[in-house]
């Protein structure tokens, strides 16, 4: 018992620090992405291929000044982007990194919570995310803010529904909520976007809007709104918002090739006869290179596409993607009704 | 229709076919795009290590020359100062001791001579308006600092240095006439 609580806590910080890093390398990754798309180097003076550049910049919001708008609600001021930090860092508690571990004959799981309810776990969350905006647009007492703050909240209840109608497809198809069977379920090369493109096309739009992705970065558009929600927010709070974005990326990466890329799982890879710590270890990194694959796709979109219109974006969520999502429903129903 | 401009154009507003109207067509193509873009050379010159190639009358930063036996061949007359426009350039005279020969071409000399780089928009006007060739612009550049004063450049800054092998050439900037009417040695302006 005592072995299992100081082996979650040893794993929880290894993901917190994980969460935390790959967010401080994705705003390198994704300046230097940009850089790239643009025939540019990208920042490379901070150290050896500008490796030290997160490090700078860090340094630098913690150091700005600490601006606080005279009319801003204090309290609701600071509690907006620590809420968002605090969502962004929740999701990952579900997800699972990697087959056991097996340590002195003992198994321990690669993942922080096996709940029954994996998938209503991360929605729940995802929903709570737009609040850190929202309170954060809200309290600024700022009309660009506030805004943002509308858009952002609007967005994410209209992009939650085809989300989650995408996903009961899934859910159809295995039989469970929880991530650890859906994963199981998906061992070998079958994995859920062969079978459910559609789903995976509409749940990688929603994933898009719901992590404030360009070309749905509406709350923040800085052609209309200055900054969007964090137009009053300076300094490390402004950090946090930005922060949060990037490990929202991460998550939903996660996310993603979990429920449609198989997870950790990879053709052949359990038929190599690899020892449980080594091939956990193997199937990790597996998993991990199918996010960094998905962050690459969020930037490589972000420099591809303009901005939507808010009113293409509404018409996007409500009358494409959700018919799509339904129509996608009633398809998987009636085949999985075939096959019976 | 008459059009109120020449410039104005005809606006179809036809609706979009099916493919158009999916997005997905005109997406992958951007991304077919975007992505060709990641493995094209980059056109960024890596400054301080790597330098621009400057035309050879590029005008940056000026020089006060000498003349071949190394004397300063500014009279302080003061007709770059006049003819800048952004009065950057101030000068103090004074007069040529005996023994100072060696030192300035002509009885007359520039004790301080100053171009405040900040306020300089090298136009070039002060070579223009030089009738010694005493003030020329050269290809180098001016670098930036942390002081606005460490960018009011002095004689020290600005004089070439009397080794010939160090001396700045600058017949490139000037005209074939200026270049012929050099060789003709009957002028005292060419001795």
């Amino acid at each position: 018992m005592i072995t299992q609580i100081i082996y979650k806590t040893l794993l929880a910080s290894f993901i917190l620090v994980m969460s935390l890093l790959v967010a401080m390398y994705s705003t390198l990754i994704e300046r230097k992405v940009a850089g790239w798309f643009q025939d540019r180097h990208g920042p490379n003076r901070a150290g050896p291929w500008g490796l030290l550049q997160p490090l700078a910049d860090g340094v630098k919001l913690f150091f700005k000044e600490e601006f606080m708008p005279n009319s801003a609600d204090k309290f609701l001021y600071i509690l907006g982007p620590s809420l968002t930090m605090f969502i962004a860092l929740l999701t990952s508690a579900v997800i699972p990194w990697g087959p056991d571990l097996v340590i002195n004959g003992q198994t321990y799981s690669l993942q922080m919570a096996d709940i029954n309810i994996g998938i209503l776990y991360i929605f729940a969350i995802v929903s709570i995310g737009v609040y850190g905006i929202m309170i954060g647009g809200w309290a600024s007492n700022n009309k660009y803010a506030l805004l943002g703050a509308v858009r952002a909240s609007s967005q994410m209840i209209s992009y939650e529904l085809a989300m989650s109608l995408s996903i009961i497809t899934i859910v159809m198809m295995t039989g469970s909520l929880s991530m650890r069977d859906i994963v199981a379920q998906q061992q070998g090369f079958h994995w859920n976007i062969l079978y459910q493109p559609l789903g995976f096309l509409i749940f990688l739009i929603c994933a898009f809007a719901e992590t404030n992705r360009s070309p749905f970065d509406l709350p923040e558009c800085e052609t209309e709104l200055v900054g969007g929600y964090h137009t009053e927010y300076s300094s490390m709070k402004l950090g946090f918002y930005l922060f949060a974005e990037y490990i929202n990326m991460f998550i939903s990466g996660a996310v993603m090739a979990t429920l449609f890329l198989g997870g950790y799982h990879f053709p052949g890879l359990d038929k190599l006869g690899l020892s449980p710590n080594v091939f956990a270890f193997v199937s990790f990194i597996v998993l991990f290179t199918k996010i960094t694959f998905f962050g690459f796709i969020y930037m490589w979109i972000r420099w591809t596409l303009p901005r939507f219109r808010y009113d293409q974006l509404m018409k996007l969520g409500w009358k494409s993607l959700i018919p799509l999502a339904i129509l996608n429903v009633v398809i998987t129903g009636v085949v999985i009704l075939l096959n019976q | 229709m008459k059009h109120l401009t020449s410039r104005s154009k005809i606006v179809s507003n036809k609706k979009m076919t099916f493919w158009e109207r999916i997005y997905f067509p005109a997406i992958l193509g951007g991304m077919w795009i975007t992505f060709g873009h990641l493995f094209r050379k980059k056109t960024t010159i890596q400054y301080p290590e790597v330098n621009r190639e400057f035309s050879d009358i590029y005008r940056g930063k000026h020089v006060l020359k000498r003349d071949d036996e190394g004397r300063e061949r500014c009279t302080s007359c003061g007709l770059c100062a006049v003819a800048c426009p952004a009065e950057a350039i101030t000068m103090v005279s004074a007069e040529r001791k005996p023994g100072e020969e060696h030192l300035y071409r002509e009885e007359k000399y520039a004790a301080i001579y100053e171009i405040n780089m900040l306020r300089c928009i090298f136009c070039g006007d002060c070579e223009e308006a030089c009738p010694k060739e005493a003030i020329f612009l050269t290809k180098e550049i001016v670098h930036s600092e942390y002081q606005r004063d460490k960018l009011i450049y002095g004689k020290n800054e600005l004089l070439e240095p009397v080794d010939p092998a160090k001396r700045i050439d600058v017949s490139k900037r000037q005209t074939p006439e200026v270049l012929e009417f050099k060789k003709n040695k009957r002028y005292k302006h060419n001795r």
